[in-house]
């Protein structure tokens, strides 16, 4: 075996990731640690300062409830998010998220980031939940909060140590194994609960670009089904494992269109200049009762223009010089206004791309566009699973204790799995989370976390030899190539194992040609996810001759396997879902209607880890009492 | 590209055992090379261009040439980070330079405070978190129950 050196840590809580769920839990379980006398430890693949979704920067908060000054409530939360994602959701966790989201917003500003705001000092919205921020540096501020907490309550972070897996002892997790990115060392974190917060997935599916611009997903290449992967195998049951993301952005670089669609007031067209939300406007009627309340949900509003590219009507545009001329119209009697008016808006509508997708910025300004002279492209992306974001997938959590439901089992934001918790991507079916409701989840999770310690922590009892075990399957990768990289002449080419890039693109043809990809038009059916099931038993076998050159290599290896299990949980949970719910997302081509009598329920599933058996699982929608 | 590193600039981080850009790279992409003390990008194609590493490095010897299989060239974004503004100069193709500066954040670096001045508390029981009410601007935090 590699040699690497063995490196124990014993904590009392764990936390998995580095992004805004994992800085939300470190921060609020330091609080509570410090009080209680135990120990938290924070494990990120990447460097806390700039790990996670919102690496580059965001240019708007997307939930801020705004309850303080009577705007909206948290109900009426839950009613955007039930509707949005066409009645599958978690209203509890929804609604948990949304009454404690504006605290969090509310401490942001105070850690310095700068939310705009208008001349009574009242934050500026984007949309109804939306705030504008000048967030170049969102993420940094959000992880010095957490450092700051962590080292107040004698914490620890370990950067560049890459977790593979759940340890487990029985159905109750005990803490997790990874090892460096940066030196030869395997690590065991012994713990009395876990957080896993370690993003959703991309790269399941093949994205558009496959040159140079194939690491320009929309979400980052550098989130890869670790939380999916990590709650999997520990046996935690899975919710909402079928509701992938689709966004519709600015095309190839990817460029937000928020600002613009809620702004600017930018209209968005066909070829022929038709506004496919108008002229589609009866399609709505097949997807009833979402399709006709307002807002129209994501998914359908992705479906509208879907259907005119499926016609011929190609490409679709965002509509921005239109946009900038109706505002400017306001203005035509005084000149000065107006350029200073035009001076705002341009840095406005730039500072939207270099806060978030500077790739944007730098396409504009090779194809010479100038949004205030010319339209600009926009496309349906590749899918990706972003459970905090208008997609669902996740783990299945139990709900808040103060709430009435059927879906309590343990401490709040717990798995099916002792001791595991999880938040942001890593929970599942409550959608629109983004940002803040991320770390307002991690912040849940993390006081619920401290609290099961205290109520439930024993000492704690880690079968070395299952470690050993472990170590050996996530180091065989380095072995299998040292055993017979000398056999070929040119070593990337070899009958005896396969490198991870090779595999990834192996994934991402099954995924795109028979799971709905972009090259599929999102489109598939019953008998080709069962292809693709069969070409996964394939995939799975050969995920066991994956060789690495180097850590670098067994990093990549890791990160496919994660996104393998991501991709086959989706494959059986469309398959097991037997209508179309989100068309935009996904279209059922065998069963194209939306089936309210059978199929208005979760689909859940769990990995059994004692036979490796799949279940499938329907599970009760349950409105939140009143709402 | 995905960030390139000029060679004229880039010192290696001064022999350190790890550059500015490798301990920042989110998807670990940036390798010193320590025979020739110079940094280089070692998978270009899953380069998220999210410019961190531009940001960073202390010798401005980072850039980004934009995605060959869709960028055009000849265009550049290039940002100067502060502590507290971002300047950028957006270079068109065609030779127009647009400038812009944006703040990055109201206060000192390193000076965040987790619980924001805000009054905590000591119930690990209730659904309140550490700085609720107080943050939330509400007297309790918001319940379904009577």
């Amino acid at each position: 075996m590699a040699n690497f050196e063995t490196v124990e840590v014993s904590t009392d809580l764990l936390i998995v990731g580095g992004g805004f769920a994992a800085c939300g839990a470190a921060t609020e379980a330091a609080y509570w640690a410090k009080k209680h006398g135990l120990k938290v430890t924070l494990v990120d693949k990447a460097a806390l300062d700039r790990s996670g979704a919102v690496a580059m920067g965001l240019s708007a908060i997307n939930q801020y409830v705004g309850i303080r000054d009577g705007e909206n409530t948290a109900e009426d939360y839950v009613r955007y998010v039930r509707q949005d994602l066409m009645g599958i959701s978690r209203e509890d966790l929804v609604y948990n998220i949304a009454r404690h989201v504006d605290s969090t917003v509310h401490l942001f500003e105070k850690w310095g980031l700068k939310i705009w705001t208008d001349e009574q000092g009242k934050y500026v919205h984007e949309g109804r939940w939306q705030l504008m921020i000048n967030g170049e540096s969102y993420k940094v501020i959000i992880a010095e909060a957490a450092k700051n907490a962590l080292a107040d309550a004698g914490g620890e972070i370990y950067e560049r140590v890459f977790i593979t897996a759940p340890l487990m002892e029985g159905n109750k997790c005990v803490g997790a194994v990874g090892f460096s990115t940066r030196e030869n060392k395997f690590y065991v974190f012994k713990a009395k609960a876990t957080i896993v917060a370690a993003g959703g997935a991309v790269h399941v599916f093949r994205p558009r670009s496959v040159g140079e611009g194939f690491g320009r997903s929309w979400y980052p290449p550098f989130n890869t089904g670790s939380s999916a992967y990590f709650t999997m195998k520990a046996g935690a049951e899975m919710t909402c494992q079928e509701v992938r993301f689709i966004p519709i952005r600015f095309k190839d670089a990817y460029g937000p269109v928020g600002a613009w669609f809620l702004l600017f007031k930018a209209r968005a067209v066909s070829a022929e200049g038709g506004e496919y939300m108008a002229v589609r406007k009866d399609e709505l009627q097949n997807w009833a009762p979402y399709g006709l309340a307002k807002p129209i949900p994501a998914n359908l509003r992705n479906y509208l223009g879907m259907l005119d590219i499926d016609a011929g009507l190609g490409p679709l545009y965002m509509e921005t010089a239109e946009a900038i001329g109706n505002i400017a119209k306001d203005y035509q009697d005084d000149p000065k206004a107006f350029k200073k008016k035009m001076k705002e808006l341009e840095s406005e509508a730039w500072e939207d791309f270099l806060d978030m997708t500077i790739s944007q910025a730098h396409l504009w300004a090779a194809q010479n566009i100038k949004p205030e002279e010319k339209h600009s492209e926009i496309a349906a992306c590749e899918p990706y699973f972003i459970g905090s974001h208008s997609g669902a997938s996740g783990a299945w959590v139990s709900g808040p204790e103060d709430v009435e439901t059927p879906y309590k089992w343990g401490h709040t934001n717990m798995c099916t799995v002792e001791g595991l918790f999880a938040a942001g991507d890593a929970s599942g079916a409550s959608s629109h989370k983004f940002s803040s409701g991320s770390h307002a989840e991690g912040r849940i999770a993390g006081k619920s976390a401290i609290r099961y310690i205290v109520e439930n922590g024993q000492d704690l009892k880690v079968d070395m030899a299952e470690v050993d075990k472990l170590k050996a399957t996530i180091l065989a990768p380095l072995d299998l190539y040292e055993a017979h990289c000398k056999e070929t002449t040119a070593p990337e080419i070899n009958p005896n194992y396969i490198l991870p890039m090779q595999f990834m693109f192996r994934l991402q043809k099954i995924m795109d040609e028979y799971a709905g990809g972009v090259t599929s038009a999102f489109k598939t059916s019953k008998s080709l996810l069962k292809r693709a099931m069969e070409l996964f038993v394939f995939l799975k076998e050969d995920s066991e001759k994956l060789a690495a050159r180097d850590v670098y290599d067994l990093e990549r290896c890791w990160e496919n396997i994660h996104r393998m299990w991501q991709g086959e949980a989706h494959i059986r949970t469309v398959f097991f879902r037997e209508e179309t719910r989100w068309p935009g997302y996904y279209f059922r081509s065998d069963t194209p209607r939306m089936d309210e009598e059978n199929w208005h329920c979760f689909a859940n599933c769990r990995w059994d880890p004692a036979t490796g058996e799949w279940e499938m699982i329907k599970r009760e929608i349950v409105a939140l009492p009143g709402v | 590209m995905p960030s390139f590193v000029i060679v004229e600039k880039c010192d290696g981080c001064k022999g350190q055992d790890k550059t500015a850009c490798m301990y920042i790279c989110p998807n670990d992409l940036m390798v010193l090379d320590s025979e020739k003390m110079k940094a280089y990008n070692r998978d270009p194609s899953m380069c998220w261009e999210c410019q961190c590493c531009v940001k960073i490095c202390p010798q401005q010897a980072m850039d980004v040439r934009g995605y060959a299989d869709f960028i055009p060239l000849g265009a550049s974004a290039v940002p100067l980070r502060g502590s507290q503004d971002i300047m950028w100069t957006v270079k068109f193709r065609d030779g127009t330079i647009k400038r812009f500066k944006f703040p990055i954040r109201t206060n000192e670096e390193g000076s965040a405070d987790p619980l924001g001045g805000y009054a905590a508390h000591d119930e690990l029981k209730s659904e309140a978190l550490a700085t609720e009410p107080a943050s939330l601007g509400l007297d309790t935090v918001p319940t379904l129950k009577e």
